[in-house]
């Protein structure tokens, strides 16, 4: 099947800062592909050269396999929900969502009873006659994307389009957007610096970082199987432990933390490599508190509870492994088995070494880091 | 409490005063005298309407009101044309210490004095001007041409005398103009001249109604302009003014030629507030 749009090698220079460094890819017709970021990396440039606002400096963009270069925005077939939303305010609510199809040169009640539809998709059935300021956000944000939809585009781009919404809504409209999606079966592009986001509506996501993307996959793929230190570090939480790698009598790869503990690890690595500066990745959840003996493939840590951070379903240990600074996340299933644990304690933890990560140290600066 | 209502109160009139007194004594006091006299009789000072009967008995009178009335609103029409792509530029095009450069070119005419840039002007255009000089020399024309006096020319100065106070209004809200939503317009297949229209002159219609009231009042009251470059041929109402006080000293027939200037303008900008659904508190109050 040929895809609703096909990134081919596109770069974007501004000066002589690269925004968007020869990144690719495909989006199959009606799906939720996001691209996900930190701020500053390039995705709102991306976007706008799909939209037509930017001319790439190399590579080719197709829409279901029509090149569109030189093609200028008010003649693709995608549109585009901006960051800022950008809804007319000389317009009512009718009128901005009519903007498009007047455009076109569609007149008459056709017009009416389009704009009457798609209001009522979105859940606002009765503000056809209110004024852009009279809405709420999160309204808004409905119009914003009706605005677009009723143009029936071949792609429907979104620039961070909850950006501007309180946390209780962004939630609920999260759930609303993939509803919407997949009501409607439009292909969506969106646009986050999120990674939740990313994560709940998502078919496919695109890390990116630095102007190039870093893994393309499943949500589920990203989560479980990152392919680089970013991608672990900033799709989900994670224990970030800094260590360096050697070898061991039966060749195996060792991971050791502050000159204490040695790791096995799952990983095989190239000889190379061994010695240098490494960081291992464990999930919160992948750590085991008090796992017992005689598992197999299975590393224990004796560790002290430095604190209890307890937030219902997403309680969580904070730990630190005996004679280091080090401290770990421990997530805490509120199954009951684990009041008796108290601050100060002294435990085992343990991890299934399939479920642990090592990549060659690089510090990003993640912005999003709260 | 009450004492600090009272302070305020003493402020207020402290500063209101001077501003009612100036009104009263310089616009009010003149006005109510000049109406005084537009009703009676020069000499005699009987009551009359004879000062108002003139103007329509004597074609020379109304047509050159209804000449005036009419190039006062194209040149105000031009105005508003030919500013709003400077402003758009100047607002949108340019970035940092352009816009404040140009602005300034904007601005610079407006420090000399009208008579001196009306000059500018006749030095320019006249038969022995610069322009017909370096047209003859490049042979375009055999002989220079007069290209004052002739009521193009007195448009085109007036219309350069009154672009700066429609482009200041304009750009003022133009800048508002998140240039997101001119995207936006243009992502949903607009045009540009869509774009033009159901965007940018929307949004600029509280700037242009602005800078259209001020511009038509001084153009209609203009004098030096349409007087020296339009030349004889192109007779102002403002002159006819000049003429009754200064040459006949028929000081009622001045005054009720002025009322009859002062009551078309009003009546214009009415029309004008109406036809573009302003309403006259909101547009003073941008
Ligand atoms: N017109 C421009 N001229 C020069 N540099 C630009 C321009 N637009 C963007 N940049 C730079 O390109 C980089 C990427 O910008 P972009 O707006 O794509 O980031 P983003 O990923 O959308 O960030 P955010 O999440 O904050 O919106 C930034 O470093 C920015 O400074
Ligand atoms: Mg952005």
């Amino acid at each position: 099947m040929e895809s609703a749009l096909s990134v081919q090698n596109v770069t974007k220079r501004f000066g002589d800062f690269t925004a968007v460094d020869q990144v690719s890819f495909e989006v199959e017709d009606g799906k939720f592909f996001s691209i996900l970021g930190p701020s500053g990396c390039g995705k709102t440039t991306l976007l706008r050269m799909i939209a037509g606002f930017y001319k790439p400096d190399g590579g080719t963009l197709l829409f279901n396999g029509k090149n569109m270069d030189g093609v200028a925005p008010n003649k693709r077939p995608v549109n585009l929900v901006f960051q800022n939303l950008a809804l007319f305010p000389m317009m009512n609510v009718h009128e901005n969502i009519a903007f498009g199809l007047r455009r076109r040169g569609e007149r008459g009640p056709e017009v009416d009873r389009k704009v009457r539809s798609l209001l009522e998709r979105v859940g606002l059935p009765e503000s056809g006659k209110k004024q852009i300021s009279q809405l709420s956000g999160g309204q808004k944000q409905r119009i914003a994307i009706a605005r677009c939809l009723i143009m029936e585009p071949t792609v429907l781009l979104l620039d961070e389009p909850l950006g501007a919404l309180d946390a209780k809504l962004r939630e609920h409209m999260k759930v609303e957007l993939k509803t919407l999606q997949s009501q409607v079966g439009t292909t969506f592009v969106y646009i986050t610096h999120d990674q939740s986001e990313a994560m709940v509506m998502s078919d496919t996501v695109a890390v990116m970082n630095n102007g190039h993307f870093e893994q393309i996959g499943t949500p589920q793929e990203l989560y479980h199987e990152p392919k680089s230190s970013f991608v672990a570090q900033f799709v989900g939480n994670n224990n970030k432990l800094r260590v360096r790698l050697h070898r061991d009598a039966e060749g195996d790869t060792i991971a050791r933390y502050s000159d204490r503990y040695d790791f096995k690890l799952a990983q095989k690595f190239e000889q190379s490599g061994l010695e240098d500066e490494y960081d291992l990745f464990i999930r919160p959840e992948a750590v085991i508190i008090n796992p017992g003996e005689g598992r197999e493939n299975f590393q224990t840590v004796p560790v002290d509870v430095t604190s209890i951070l307890f937030d219902g379903g997403n309680s969580r240990l904070m730990v630190k492994p005996l004679g280091t600074e080090g401290e770990l996340v421990v997530a805490l299933p509120q199954t009951r088995e684990y009041d008796s644990i108290r601050s100060g304690d002294r435990i085992q933890v343990g991890w299934d070494l399939n479920k642990t990560v090592c990549f060659k140290r690089s510090d990003w600066k993640l912005y999003d880091e709260e | 409490m009450m004492k600090n209502r009272q302070h305020i109160k003493w402020g207020f009139l402290f500063f209101f005063l001077p501003v009612v007194l100036w009104l009263f004594l310089l616009i009010v006091l003149p006005h109510l005298e000049l109406l005084r006299l537009s009703f009676t009789k020069a000499n005699t000072g009987k009551l009359t309407l004879d000062n108002y009967l003139a103007f329509f008995r004597e074609p020379i009178y109304w047509l050159t009101f209804v000449r005036t009335a009419g190039y006062s609103i194209l040149v105000t029409f031009l105005v508003m044309v030919i500013s709003l792509p400077v402003s758009f530029y100047i607002s949108k095009m340019v970035r940092g210490r352009m816009t404040g450069a140009l602005m300034i070119l904007i601005l610079v005419p407006f420090w000399v004095s009208e008579l001196i840039r009306v000059y500018g002007w006749m030095i320019l255009l006249r038969e022995s001007g610069i322009l017909n000089h370096f047209l003859v020399t490049l042979g375009f024309f055999k002989e220079p041409v007069e290209m004052l006096y002739n009521d193009i020319t007195m448009i085109m100065g007036l219309v350069y005398t009154s672009m700066l106070f429609m482009v200041v209004p304009v750009i003022g809200v133009m800048d508002d103009l998140d240039n997101s939503i001119i995207e936006a317009a243009y992502d949903l297949g607009a045009s540009k001249i869509a774009i033009w229209r159901t965007i940018i002159i929307p949004h600029c219609a509280s700037g242009l109604v602005n800078g259209g009231i001020i511009v038509f009042m001084l153009v209609l009251g203009s004098y030096l302009t349409p007087n020296l470059m339009g030349g004889k041929n192109s007779l102002w109402f403002t002159e006819q003014i000049y003429n009754q006080i200064i040459l006949y000293f028929n000081w009622n027939q001045g005054a009720a030629f002025g009322f009859l200037l002062l009551a078309l303008s009003s009546l214009i900008i009415w029309v004008l507030l109406k036809l573009t659904k302003q309403n006259l508190k909101e547009v003073v109050k941008k």
